[in-house]
């Protein structure tokens, strides 16, 4: 079985975020990427389905700031070929780098076709457009979101579990080729001591193929900043029955009575 | 009593240990079973350290390292301390089975997982910015100095570590250990953002390349800049830089603030002016304490402050009660308690209660959120506090 | 006239979802100041019923087939794509929920036209939109404006009140066709339910969460009673775990789950470090505890320091008025 991850980098929120000095887009002094999390758990699915089926996993992601860290640590944990798409811009949104990578997925030499791709399904900075959906209707195969349990039966089937509200699962059934967006793997993420990274650092190679950005986007951010938070909390003072009156309005006004 | 000492092979791994004379010296056990019999978690381990020996020596070595019992020692150096060989189990061979563990485990626990890969991608095990690490500064009260923005060598460079610059209650201690210095008027300055984890518990835990990875950063950022010494508020990264660093060429004296404090109570006692008014028992750490000896500095200190009384609790100095915290045990509460074993830290909050003290003085930052967390469990939290033994100094410092 | 905006209702196990309402009472207001129509766009089976409870939309088109008595993203997508090409909505709405998430990024995808996601608010401005959007967690919120239309808009709930969505109004109804293919590769077998005593609490939008303050497990049932109003769940600190109140499923926090839910209510929680690392995501935080200066504050957006055994009640009493 030859399985697909999309990876992307995502600016990490532990480093705080400031505004660039052009007010629309985060300021690159701090920043500090990191690997999209449901995109890990994407990863660590295609590992669990490689040790149950065999077959080979290939990560390909766009080239950004410590991508090549993530990159090995895949390699490390049991990817069989990674690689990167070069050639884009970094900036707010998933569409234009998602466009390129599924064009430049076909100069991967041996990748295509694929009997399955695994990505996250969402990402902090999916402003614009998802990876999964918009690769599956490039490549025109169908697509799953907000999957949690993934396998594949003989006869090129594959059974998921999609989340729905309150805890209700839907138990589906896709013809594969597929692509899935990966909300979480079946187990989290597994640890790979840094001595494998290392490793793999020393002796695994990263491919890499050039993309061609599509060019304009659609979506022209105007301005960026930061959403007002209040430092301590609002403390509600009065009789009981006052304070409970106006919980119940801060949580109607948030939608949630 | 065997002596903590600095470890002679840097570069040890479990084929290269088990190929030298040196290593396989380790495994000349008499197999007495004194490990397994002191090991707060023998009981819960298939193999103790004693059983892990023989198998060792008899090429059981697959079965040894498919097990997750490893992961259940604490580092405490019980089993080390009691050895009547002196073999040094709890900081070389453990260690280097552990690493081999680590490898193999099919799930590393969760808790755990993120404090490594956390140490790793930020340089502290809580996940918190390192643009942050120095946050604490504005709120010391005296100045701390950061190394780079002073431009010149100090006297003193303090490692402030993980749980001292991050956690709250941990950076207690940070501002206590700051006024100290200062009233001592010792020559100091920190590393500020610079700073990273020291890594010893990675290194406890197995986390070999991890800790490789950290040390290479460190000693790059500490061979930027000229200072006299080292201090550290943190046993554990006492330990590191005083027996494992060395072998990578650091070779600056170090020191823990404890004793720091106690060569310096002559100048100190002076300005103790505060009546505390305090019934005191003294935790000695297994790093601090049991490993490195270091049980009347603490006292000594303890007894120079004003209005203090101390009481000792029935396990004490090199007999001391592990808190659970050290070789990842701090990141592993959750996988010991769904295996359902006690928590060392109730055990030792038991006995600190029955003293009858009102305060648990300990000398190392992963004890103070390990204790007040078992005597909230515990109900004594009304009856007891835990302070770091900077922090009672400083608060019976003259204002 | 502008081509009309269109709402996604969310149409889910028979009945309608809040959301739509939210998302009609955003539309109404951007078709309004556009002077566009606003039409509500609903796939379902059996569902005529639902479409006229749409009454803030000028007209309700909706698609009645068993091929949709299922939201699946999939089968979905195609029939509003197909749907859309026909009718030429400039504006579409989709909820950001589990139940269309996938709808908001394969229907733009399908169309070839832009998505705008994680929108707060849309507004009309000159011949165009802008919207205001969430990213980077809710680190962060930028303005964003489309380069061209039509274009596909991902609304998160709370946008709008759903009861500025209703309307006794009786929407123009008008049965459509939209192609339901055949096969589309997704099939969905069924449902699987929560398993009773099992519940995820890293899933939970609300969770009523109890620390020591709450003073026995005898009191739990407090708790669990708000939980249940508020359509959440009770999780707790790790003393109230370590004291059996809760199993360990439960914990939020360093030793236990990290929760990100869209209401997280602390109970008597005084907001040790290792608590807070777990819980400070979520989109919004009250507090309750009798010391003024329990460190749960610094981090919760409300705060009450009552004691919680007395005052739960009285909240409950006031969710329960709200509700009716």
């Amino acid at each position: 079985m030859k399985t697909l991850v999309l990876l992307k980098m995502v600016p990490d929120v532990v480093e705080e975020l400031e505004v660039a000095g052009d007010g629309a887009s985060l300021s690159r002094d701090f920043l500090r990427l990191i690997i999209n999390e449901r995109d890990e758990n994407a990863l660590e699915q295609a590992l669990i389905l490689k040790e149950r089926h065999q077959g080979t996993v290939t990560v390909v992601a766009p080239d950004a700031p410590e991508v090549d860290d993530v990159l090995y640590t895949a390699l490390a944990r049991g990817a069989d070929r990674v690689v990167k798409v070069t050639g884009l811009e970094e900036g707010v949104g998933s569409a234009e780098a998602t466009v390129t990578v599924a064009a430049a997925l076909s100069s991967v030499a041996g990748l295509l076709p694929v009997d399955l791709i695994l990505t996250g399904c969402q990402a902090i900075d999916d402003l614009d457009g998802l990876v999964g959906p918009l690769v599956a209707h490039q490549l025109g195969l169908p697509y799953v979101g907000i999957v949690t349990g993934l396998d594949v039966h003989p006869g090129g089937m594959g059974r998921c579990l999609r989340e729905y509200p309150g805890g209700v699962r839907g138990s589906f059934e896709l013809d594969l080729p597929a692509v899935v967006g990966i909300q979480g793997a079946e187990k989290p993420p597994r640890y790979v001591p840094i001595a494998k990274v290392r490793a793999a650092m020393t002796s695994g190679t990263i491919e890499t193929v050039a993309g061609s950005p599509p060019g304009a986007l659609p979506l022209r951010v105007v301005e960026m900043k930061k959403p007002e938070v209040a430092e301590r909390a609002e403390m509600i003072a009065g009789g009981l029955d006052d304070i409970a009156s106006r919980v119940c309005e801060i949580l109607a006004g948030r939608g949630l009575l | 009593m065997a002596q903590a000492s600095v470890l002679e092979i840097p570069d040890l791994t479990l084929d290269g240990l088990l190929a030298t004379p040196a290593g396989r010296e380790l495994l000349s056990c008499i197999q007495c079973g004194t490990c397994a019999g002191t090991c707060p978690y023998g009981d819960f381990m298939r193999y103790t350290p004693r059983r892990l020996i023989g198998m060792l020596r008899e090429g059981f070595i697959e079965e040894v390292l498919s097990t997750d019992d490893l992961l259940t020692c604490v580092t405490c150096y019980d089993c080390w301390a009691k050895c009547p060989r002196g073999l040094r189990l709890t900081d070389v061979l453990l260690p280097a089975v552990k690493e081999q563990v680590l490898l193999r485990l099919p799930e590393v626990p969760a808790e755990l997982q993120s404090a490594l890969a956390n140490t790793m991608r930020y340089g502290n095990p809580m996940g918190e910015s390192p643009r942050k690490r120095a946050a604490w500064v504005e709120s010391a009260g005296v100045p701390v100095p950061i190394l780079r923005d002073l431009g010149r060598p100090v006297d003193v460079l303090w490692i402030v570590e993980c749980y001292t610059a991050y956690y709250p209650r941990g950076q207690d201690n940070a501002r206590a250990t700051a006024r100290i210095l200062h009233a001592l008027g010792v020559d100091f300055a920190i590393l500020g953002n610079e700073e990273k984890c020291v890594g010893e518990c990675a290194r406890l835990v197995g986390e070999k390349g991890l800790f490789d990875t950290l040390r290479e950063q460190n000693a790059a950022t500490y061979a930027k800049y000229e200072f006299g010494s080292l201090l550290t508020c943190d046993p554990h990264a006492f330990d590191a830089l005083a027996y494992v660093y060395p072998a990578l060429g650091l070779s600056r004296p170090v020191d823990h603030t404890t004793p720091f404090v106690a060569a310096r109570l002559d100048a100190l006692r002076p300005l103790l002016t505060k009546d505390l008014g305090y019934k005191i028992t003294y935790h000695d750490s297994c790093v601090l304490g049991r490993h490195n000896h270091m049980h009347d500095e603490p006292r000594r200190i303890l007894d120079a402050l004003p209005g203090v009384s101390l009481v000792e609790m029935t396990h004490n100095r090199d007999n001391t009660i592990c808190c659970g915290g050290g070789g990842g045990g701090m990141w592993l509460d959750t996988f010991y308690k769904a295996k359902g074993y006690p928590r060392l830290s109730d055990r030792r909050v038991e006995e600190a209660l029955a003293t009858g003290a009102d305060v648990l003085a300990v000398s190392c930052p992963y004890e103070v959120p390990r204790f007040e967390d078992s005597l909230k469990v515990l109900g004594g939290d009304d009856r007891m506090v835990v302070r770091d033994v900077m922090e009672l100094v400083a608060e019976a410092l003259a204002d | 006239m502008p081509g009309a905006v269109w709402v996604i209702a969310e149409q889910w196990r028979g009945g309608l979802s809040e959301v739509t309402y939210e998302l009609l009472a955003l539309g109404r207001q951007i078709a309004d100041d556009r002077g566009a129509a606003l039409e509500a766009v609903l796939l379902g089976s059996g569902v005529v019923g639902l479409a006229e409870s749409l009454g803030l939309a000028d007209r309700v088109l909706y698609a009645d087939s068993p091929a949709f008595a299922e939201p699946v993203g999939e089968v979905g997508s195609r029939a509003l794509a197909a749907l859309a090409t026909e009718r030429k909505p400039t504006v579409v709405l989709v909820p950001i929920t589990n139940v269309s998430w996938d709808l908001v990024g394969l229907l733009p995808a399908r169309l070839g036209v832009p998505l705008v996601n994680f929108c707060m608010d849309v507004a009309a401005v000159g011949d165009g939109l802008e919207a205001r959007c969430l990213v980077f967690g809710g680190k962060m919120e930028v303005r964003a404006v489309p380069e061209s239309e039509p274009v596909v808009i991902g609304v998160l709930p709370g946008a709008r009140r759903a009861d500025a969505g209703r309307s006794t109004k009786r929407p123009e109804v008008e049965p459509v066709a939209a192609p339901a293919p055949e096969t589309c590769g997704v099939r969905l077998l069924g449902y699987e339910e929560p398993e009773a005593g099992d519940i995820d609490i890293t899933q939970q939008e609300v969770l009523v969460s109890v620390g020591r303050g709450l003073q026995g497990q005898a009191n739990l049932d407090l708790a669990e009673e708000l939980a249940e109003l508020l359509g959440g769940a009770v999780s707790a600190s790790r003393p109230a775990v370590d004291m059996g109140w809760l199993p360990m499923t439960r914990q939020v926090g360093k030793s236990g789950m990290l929760v990100k839910p869209k209401l997280y209510i602390a109970l008597g929680i005084s907001g040790a470090p290792e608590h807070v690392e777990g819980m400070k995501d979520a989109a919004l935080i009250v507090a309750v505890n009798t010391d003024p200066g329990a460190p749960i504050f610094n981090v919760a957006h409300y705060g009450v320091a009552e004691d919680l055994l007395e005052f739960v009640p009285v909240l409950i009493d006031k969710v329960k008025e709200h509700k009716s």
